[in-house]
């Protein structure tokens, strides 16, 4: 049996009087690809974001390697160096170029020598196709670019889970697809991801399972076949519809 | 090229020409204007011997010239001061703990007072005030209490720039630098910063010559810089011109200072848009 990476258990949040989520349960295993589906402001966002602790939960637990890291006064620091998070505005820095995007949070946080830490982020450049980028500033990039380099800027602190929300919405659709093959080398190499995405052919080609949100819960869970071929919900079935007919 | 694109040229072309003339004529008849204009004043003649009289202009300016150099020696070793003090005070309003309050309202409360008063008051005060206190050499120096007024003023209003700097800074750049698990002091120094105080340079090159200026103001107390050695030439002249002399002196340094930044500004917005 495969080991637990990550679990949620009812978490609750509000901003003000609005509920976002409204008592989520999510369970997911190391390795494993969870996509995450619904309607914009479903709470999918918010959600990965709670993850990551960018924003406290009001009731729940988030489980990570076993440890609640939600209790209120945790450290968050040690625990976002694990759990990667990548944006769908790519928020890379606009005043360093790629590489030092990269090689800031482990110069800063791991205290490395330069020595050994710029040719690891070369490396991680080489291995997504961005060697001849590097030094480059983020708005001499394309979006496609930009998002690879967010992408390997959040793997340089070589996080034990990934959160991908929205990361090719922004993307114009020729420059979709290079992202989604960064996505794909990753899910081969056993990364744990957690994405939020509005690609249902993605999710159902690299998917383990399928969250279907909306208005702040889970309202149904499945492996990409039984849930695309057959949503047993009606807001399922309506949402995949819209989705599919665009 | 079509017929069109050509037309299209041509009458851009003329259009330019037609400007161009209008300016030329208007300014030039303003000039000749003033020129004919302002001489037929009946308090002319006095005006022109007491304010521009060309012997006196030059025999003064270079002792002028002379006591500018203090103006720019007060300028530059305020200028540091200032730019640590208001960092750190920028800084401290942004400190969102609680047990960071007191810093967080020590810098209102300086920012609120410095900007308040004005400039000239807190020279006399603190120029003649701490002196006052019966310090004994070199502490009773204007030269201290003066550039510390100028110090405090200057701050506060740095202070305020960087502030609007690192609040224009979005958020997700700050959620960006956590994520990866930087600490606030990192995401601040590394990320915001930067970023900030790349911006609000153009504003913080108008407080430049706002300062430079401004060290005049410590003529009042004492050093004799370049407007207290006009006040002298004036007094043994009997003449005004030492001051438009010690006027000119100013423009020189500020007239390309006031452009330097309109230009940065102009650059800025062109980035942006």
């Amino acid at each position: 049996m495969a080991t637990v990476k990550l679990n949620l258990k009812g978490i609750h949040k509000s901003f003000g009087d609005i509920p976002v989520l409204k008592g989520i349960d999510l369970s997911v295993d190391e390795g494993e690809m969870v996509c995450l589906i619904g309607s914009s402001g479903s709470g999918k966002s918010t959600l990965l974001r709670s993850i990551n602790l960018l924003e406290p939960i009001d009731d729940g637990e988030i489980l990570f390697n076993g440890t609640d890291i939600s209790v209120p006064g945790f450290n968050p620091q040690p625990v976002r160096q694990k759990i990667g998070l990548v944006f769908q505005s790519f928020n890379l820095f606009p005043h360093m170029t790629a590489l030092e995007n990269v090689t800031l949070a482990p110069r800063r946080v791991f205290k490395e020598p330069r020595d050994t830490l710029v040719p690891e982020a070369e490396a991680l450049f080489a291995k997504f196709g961005l060697a001849d980028r590097m030094a480059h500033y983020p708005d001499q990039l394309s979006g496609g670019q930009q998002q690879r380099v967010a992408i390997v800027r959040a793997l340089a602190m070589k996080p034990q889970i990934m959160l991908f929300d929205e990361v090719t919405s922004a993307l114009d659709p020729e420059l979709i697809e290079e992202v989604l093959d960064v996505l794909r080398q990753l899910r081969r190499s056993g990364m744990t991801m957690i994405l939020a995405t509005h690609e249902i052919g993605f999710a159902k080609e690299v998917a383990d399972t399928v969250c279907m949100l909306d208005e702040g819960k889970i309202i149904e869970k499945a492996p990409p076949d039984i849930l695309f071929n057959n949503p047993t919900k009606p807001r399922t079935q309506q949402f995949l519809s819209s989705v599919l007919n665009r | 090229m079509t017929n069109r694109s050509a037309a299209r040229v041509a009458y851009d072309k003329k259009q330019k020409t037609k400007g161009l003339l209008i300016a030329t004529v208007s300014t030039g008849l303003v000039f000749a204007a003033l020129v004919v204009l302002i001489p037929k004043a009946p308090g002319w003649d006095k005006v022109r011997s007491s304010f521009f009289d060309g012997d006196i202009l030059l025999s003064t300016f270079p002792s002028l010239l002379n006591a500018f150099l203090l103006d720019i020696a007060i300028f530059l070793w305020s200028l540091p001061a200032i730019a640590i003090l208001g960092l750190l005070i920028a800084l401290s309003r942004d400190q969102k703990s609680p047990a960071m309050f007191p810093l967080r309202l020590l810098g209102i409360v300086y920012t609120d007072i410095f900007r308040g008063v004005p400039v000239i008051l807190t020279v006399f005060l603190i120029g003649f005030g701490i002196p006052g206190l019966g310090l004994s050499r070199p502490w009773n120096s204007p030269y201290i209490w003066g550039s510390l007024a100028l110090v405090l003023t200057y701050s506060a209003y740095v202070s305020e720039i960087i502030r609007s700097g690192i609040e224009s800074v979005h958020e997700s750049q700050r959620s960006a630098g956590k994520s990866l698990g930087l600490s606030n002091r990192d995401t601040m120094r590394y990320i915001v910063l930067p970023q900030a105080l790349r911006r609000v340079v153009p504003a913080n090159m108008n407080m430049l010559v706002a300062l430079q200026k401004d060290v005049a103001l410590l003529s009042f107390i004492g050093p004799v810089e370049i407007l207290r050695q006009a006040g002298v030439h004036k007094s043994l002249l009997a003449n005004f011109t030492p001051y438009v002399g010690a006027a000119l002196i100013f423009l020189m340094v500020t007239v390309p200072a006031t452009r330097y930044a309109d230009y940065l500004l102009a650059k800025q917005h062109r980035e942006r848009s």
